[in-house]
């Protein structure tokens, strides 16, 4: 098995270098990087590469911009790109975010899609830096086989490449991949390579020019359960008596290889680790502090099968389906709580209030294929706009609640493929008169008073034709 | 509900102190009324506390199903659903076979609910459906007994209806049944019916037969109401005390409420060609002679009346033989026979065991025994004869009526159990008419005999309060007779005859007098009304106590989701919807889901999947199908299952937790059931002398079956014994094999299990035709002695 795909990669690797070597861009020719190191984690279904990168100022003009690039069957599958620089020296280093956007390149080779970060200072002619790169990829890991039976555990390929694609020079490099166990089926072998443990070290390569390339394929077992969330709605409704109402419903189904013929209870039941040892048994919510009024339902009721434990910190909700997901199965489910308002809204200085809120996903090691959220504002607000950290598509809705007469301002986003490091803070700014909060105890008022002169009217008014 | 209340009270009389004490009482009866009501609904949410807002077991689940339908797709396509995912392959046209009162009502409330932006979900409305009708039934339960006995009555018998167990059973949120508003819309057309009786008002009469109408939409059911009105009319006829106010009660609600009925699509033109609704046209003939012979009486002299009724005695005898030969050839061409099954069971208490397994398959078809009273109705069942004979002190025409109503009542819910529930508000109204008798006996004796009271015009006055009242009914009645040609008098008008009638205080009071007279001569001693009236207080709290158990503990639970106390806690059994869900999430929408009847409402509804038969039992052939394919050998089924299109095979087993009513327990009917129409199937062969047993004494038939099967399989591996909770005892054949089933899924208390079909399998080429060709013959011939008739083989 491991002899053909060599062959195969290192013609493709041989094609590649030609290729690269020809077209590379001229305009960043004066950057290289001395060293990079990836560390590449397959425990999970979602992975996570941690680049470290030294880049070095080979050119004369200061540069203030390093590009990533990333093969495009990568980038649809990029849930995030995050960039550090490590500032100080020795031992007082501190670690500063920096920022990320996409870009386009002229003369991209293959199709490669560009990342730019943005240095906080240029990069002068003969410095260097180092940057730490966290990227995350999302239904990267393709189960073979597709379909597997009960008591088989999952196999799944990873296709990379050993040797970082870059559009610059890179004199060294070393590509570390965790698999989540010691059974590896196969790996390709680009020499120098080798596997200790659960560790699998490709490098170090030296010189290699830019948009060097050289497939490789991991089969190993990965039983961790493939929880994705196929589509996420969550509603939060502002009251401002007090309440801050959400709701979240979640499409889940297990990406993992599919299931294939019987599902025996009494196996699951009496040996559950060598059976369904992939499958989704529980998932766990971390849900903010102080929650109450917490529901986890479906369609057809109330789903007995959850825990809560909350305290001062963070609440925890472990929730488990009605049955346990094998590959491909589905599960819908709800789930709701409420939080204090003064929690999550507060005051501008300018009269204004805005709800501050997280944006993910708030179930641990799940992918979200798509994401709605939406802000229901209080009856009467105004101008309202969302400050989210990241880009995400916005529209505004109209929504109508308990005894609305011009119905509430949604404030709806959304957003495709998440992963839980997307759980950072958004905020929502509007503004909202008091006065529009007694509309509603006002209009029922009136409306009693209104049937109670309707009744004593009735009372002493004689309606009979004849006397 | 107080309007009439306060508008007595706003009477102004002569005396004062009266029209305090009225307005007060009116104000009292008000809020008792309101508290009534709230006791009502909320008895009825121990199962949303103690368990969820969920719709409760079979039926509900199809009203669910349909008031969604209606929700989302609207009142016109609701009339036109020809529903596809059930009694596959046939279908079933829902808008012409169901009852869409319960539907239009939940929908109705839904559609005002959301107008208003109150963003109730259709399930939430469905589940309180019931408990608010039951605070409008207790509050027509008030009005019904207000019209036969008065206030003091009409209060006690709604207090009791608010929580008589048998309503609670049909009526808990959750439980979204017909019956839950049928109750409602059944005393609702009593009370007008007796307050046209009464009043002889055309406008009652109108809204009495509206009101019948909404209890056509609503419930099977109405053929009661249609049946004990005419007999009703009949006694007052036979007895007579026939009256222009009884043409006006009954003549009008014939008319119109089978004009009414007949739009209703289930009913249709059953209403003018079952038996069930000739009753009401013989006395709808009847009345109408009765009308004519007092109309020539009022118009002949003594003597030519007397020639005309010879006249009429023969022409009319001859014209009734007519009648009736045609009525009876009309009964044998009417396309039911007549009577429905569940009808002629109900005149027949053993006709449907005898001829009908289907509908003695249900248990609500049984007849009830004596703990059920006890439970249902509890001591209302001691109060009742005291009612009957209150209502016959002095017996009026309404009160007549409640003791035919109690009569037939006691009569048909003691042939099937389900129709206790008719029974249910009968008793109320009686006991709580001898409840307030009782008091009024008891109260009055003992402030007779108070010493403090000695003050001969307190007690003249207390006893006025309540003797005018009496005085004012006789008044009235005695009025009546020659009021009826007249129109009804206004509300208002009326009141000034009411104080005209009051007015003559000399009348009055010499009236009062002599009931004083009468008082002294009835009043018991101090000791034993006190004694007794705590014993009556006692009963009450007895009964209290009983129905809010009942409604706490025995019907509160949705039956779809089973909990037990344990020493760990509480653990609950949710393996019902876990399948559904399981199949709603995980199966091919089109596929078609197999189970025994009882489960197929829940399945259309939760799981979203076609079903071969559903709670629906209209295709007796369809059920026994299924019922076959259960009681056959593996291949058998499979070819059932399959010339069905069946994807998979749900059966429910409860011998793992000890829950009883599970498909093994049920198994017989379906044998039986099936056996009715595939005589290859043979009830001795499932029993081992007689006794059904699937422990090592089973018969190999019973041990080969599918359903058998399909419940065991692989159960030997939990505690390798197999041993059966629900039944006791270790099964029979622990260790086989499914060649044609796969289990795909089993719940987690196992409880549901679901089987797929295997295909065919793959043949080996050349062979094909001649394998194929002997399978079937070895097939035919091992089973072409049994074989007949099934079409499905």
């Amino acid at each position: 098995m491991e002899a053909p795909i060599r062959a195969r990669e290192a013609l493709g690797f041989i094609l590649f270098s030609l290729l690269f070597s020809i077209c590379r861009s001229s305009s960043l020719n004066h950057l290289l990087i001395s060293n990079a190191e990836r560390r590449i984690d397959l425990s999970s279904h979602i992975v996570k590469v941690y680049l470290t990168l030294k880049v070095e100022n080979a050119g004369s003009t200061p540069t203030s911009e390093v590009f990533l690039s990333f093969p495009p069957t990568q980038v649809d599958h990029l849930a995030t790109v995050e960039a550090l620089v490590t500032k100080g020296k020795r031992k007082k280093t501190t670690l500063v975010r920096l920022d990320v956007k996409p870009t386009e390149l002229p003369d991209a080779p293959n199709d490669a899609k560009y990342f730019a970060i943005y240095l906080e200072n240029p990069l002068k002619s003969g410095e260097s830096t180092t940057l730490e790169v966290l990227y995350l990829l999302t239904h990267s890991q393709e189960p073979f086989p597709a379909e597997i039976a009960q008591s088989e555990s999952q196999l799944v390929y990873y296709r990379d490449s050993a040797l970082i694609l870059s559009p610059y020079h890179i004199k060294q490099q070393t590509t570390f991949i965790k698999t989540p166990s010691t059974k590896v089926e196969s790996f390709t072998r680009v020499e120098p390579s080798n596997r200790a443990g659960t560790e699998i070290k490709y490098g170090p390569y030296e010189d290699h020019p830019p948009y060097s390339f050289s497939p490789i394929l991991i089969h190993f077992e990965n039983n961790s359960p493939f929880a994705v969330v196929e589509e996420l709605v969550r509603e939060v409704e502002i009251s401002h008596w007090g309440n801050l109402q959400v709701t979240e419903q979640y499409t889940l189904v297990h990406a993992g290889a599919r299931h294939k013929g019987v599902f025996s209870r009494v196996d699951f039941q009496s040996r559950p680790t060598l059976n369904g040892a992939s499958s989704l048994r529980y998932l766990l919510a971390r849900l903010p502090p102080r929650v109450h009024s917490v529901y986890y339902r479906d369609e057809i009721g109330n789903i007995s099968s959850s825990h809560l434990r909350t305290d001062s910190r963070k609440s925890e909700l472990e929730i488990e389906p009605r049955y346990p997901l094998f590959g491909g199965w589905k599960a819908t489910f709800v789930i709701g709580y409420g939080l204090p308002l003064q929690d999550f809204l507060f005051e501008t200085s300018d009269d204004r209030r805005y709800l501050n809120f997280t944006f993910g996903c708030p179930l641990l090691e799940t992918v979200v294929d798509k994401l709605t959220i939406k802000v229901v504002l209080p009856e009467g607000s105004k101008d309202p706009s969302a400050v989210v950290p990241f880009p995400v598509e916005q529209h505004l809705e109209t929504k109508y609640s308990y005894l609305d007469v011009v119905g509430r301002t949604v404030v709806v986003m959304e957003k495709k493929n998440l992963v839980p490091t997307h759980n950072s803070h958004f905020q929502v700014y509007y503004t909202f008169k008091p006065i529009f909060m007694l509309a509603e105890p006002l209009m029922l008022a009136s409306a009693f008073f209104l049937f109670f002169v309707a009744c004593v009217a009735y009372l002493h008014i004689d309606l009979s034709i004849r006397k | 509900m107080a309007a009439p209340e306060t508008s007595t009270a706003a009477v102004p009389t002569l005396y004062t102190n009266n029209t305090l004490r009225n307005a007060f009482g009116g104000v009292l009866s008000f809020f008792i009324l309101l508290l009534i009501g709230v006791l009502a609904f909320s008895i009825r949410l121990f199962s949303v506390i103690k368990y969820e807002s969920v719709i409760h077991e079979f039926d509900p689940y199809f009203n669910y199903r349909v008031t969604q339908f209606l929700t989302k797709k609207g009142i016109y396509e609701f009339w036109n659903w020809f529903d596809d995912r059930t009694w596959y392959p046939l279908g079933r046209v829902i808008g012409g076979t169901v009852y869409p009162g319960l539907t239009l009502t939940a929908g109705t409330i839904w559609w005002l609910l959301n107008s208003l932006n109150i963003p109730l979900s259709v399930e939430t409305v469905c589940v309180f459906t019931a408990p608010i009708f039951s605070a409008f039934a207790s509050w027509a339960t008030y009005l019904l007994t207000k019209e036969v006995k008065g206030a003091g009555a009409g209060l006690t018998a709604a207090v009791l209806l608010a929580m008589v167990p048998s309503y609670i059973s049909r009526s808990v949120a959750g439980s979204y049944d017909n019956e839950a508003v049928a109750i409602f819309a059944l005393i609702f057309t009593f009370y007008l019916y007796l307050k046209t009786l009464n009043t002889g008002s055309l406008f009652y009469a109108t809204l009495n037969s509206l009101a019948y109408f909404y209890m056509v939409c609503s419930w099977g059911g109405y053929t009661f109401i249609i049946n004990l009105i005419p007999m009703h009319v009949l006694l007052c006829i036979v007895t007579g005390r026939y009256s222009s106010r009884l043409y006006i009660a009954y003549a009008p609600l014939v008319v119109l409420g089978t004009l009414l009925a007949a739009l209703v699509p289930v009913v249709g033109f059953n209403a003018v060609m079952t038996s069930e609704h000739f009753a009401s046209f013989l006395v709808f003939i009847i009345i109408h002679v009765v009308a004519f012979v007092y109309h020539i009486k009022g118009i002949l002299s003594p003597k030519m009346f007397k020639v005309a009724v010879t006249l009429v005695v023969t022409v009319g005898l001859a014209v009734c033989c007519a009648v009736i030969a045609v009525l009876i050839a009309l009964v044998a061409s009417s396309p039911t026979k007549g009577w429905s099954g569940r009808s002629l069971s109900l005149l027949d208490p053993t006709y449907a065991s005898k001829y009908i397994p289907i509908i003695a398959s249900v248990s609500e078809h049984q007849p009830p025994t004596w703990p059920s009273y006890f439970m249902d109705i509890n001591v209302l069942a001691f109060l009742v004869p005291a009612g009957i004979i209150a209502c016959f002190l002095p017996l009026s025409d309404a009160s007549s009526f409640i003791v035919l109503y109690i009569a037939t009542s006691v009569y048909f819910s003691g042939v099937m159990v389900r129709l206790m529930l008719v029974l249910a508000p009968a008793a109320c109204i009686t006991s709580g008419i001898a409840l307030s008798e009782a008091f009024d006996v008891l109260t009055g004796s003992i402030k007779f005999q108070l010493p403090g009271v000695t003050s001969n015009a307190e007690v003249d006055a207390g006893e006025t309060s309540s003797d005018t009242s009496e005085a004012q009914t006789d008044e009235v009645k005695a009025e009546k007779p020659d009021d009826t040609s007249k129109n009804r008098p206004s509300k208002k008008s009326k009141k000034k005859e009411r104080e005209l009638a009051e007015n003559p205080p000399a009348k009055a009071t010499a009236k009062a007098k002599a009931k004083a007279e009468k008082k002294r001569l009835l009043a018991l001693p101090l000791e034993a009304s006190v004694i007794s009236l705590l014993l009556l207080v006692v009963l009450g709290a007895f009964y209290v106590v009983h129905s809010v158990w009942a409604a706490a503990e025995a019907y509160s639970a949705p039956s779809i989701v089973l909990t037990t106390r344990s020493r760990d806690g509480l653990h609950v059994f949710d393996d019902f919807r876990e399948a559904y869900a399981w199949l709603s999430h995980n199966t091919d929408v089109n596929d078609k889901v197999a189970s025994w009847w009882d489960y197929g409402y829940q399945t259309t509804a939760m799981a979203n999947r076609t079903v071969i038969v559903d709670n629906n039992t209209w295709n007796n052939t369809h059920i026994a199908t299924v019922g076959t394919a259960m009681s056959s050998p593996e291949r058998a089924a499979w070819e059932i299952f399959h010339s069905l299109d069946v994807k998979y095979v749900l059966v429910v087993f409860g011998g793992l937790i000890g829950y009883p009513s599970d498909d093994i327990n049920k198994f017989l009917w379906m044998v039986r059931i099936g056996g009715g129409v595939f005589p290859h199937i043979k009830e001795p062969d499932y029993l081992r002398d007689g006794q059904y047993r699937i422990d090592s004494q089973a018969t190999p038939t019973m041990l080969n079956c599918l359903m058998y099967k399909l419940s065991y399989y692989r159960f030997v591996e939990t505690d390798g014994k197999a041993y059966d909770r629900v039944r006791r005892t270790e099964i029979g054949k622990k260790y086989f094999k499914l060649t044609h089933f796969e289990e795909v899924f089993t719940t987690h208390h196992w409880m549901v299990r679901i089987y797929k079909l295997k295909p065919l399998k793959n043949r080996i080429r050349g062979k094909a035709k001649k394998s194929k060709s002997k399978t079937s013959s070895t097939s035919s011939s091992k089973r072409s002695g049994t074989k007949k008739k099934n079409p499905w083989l």
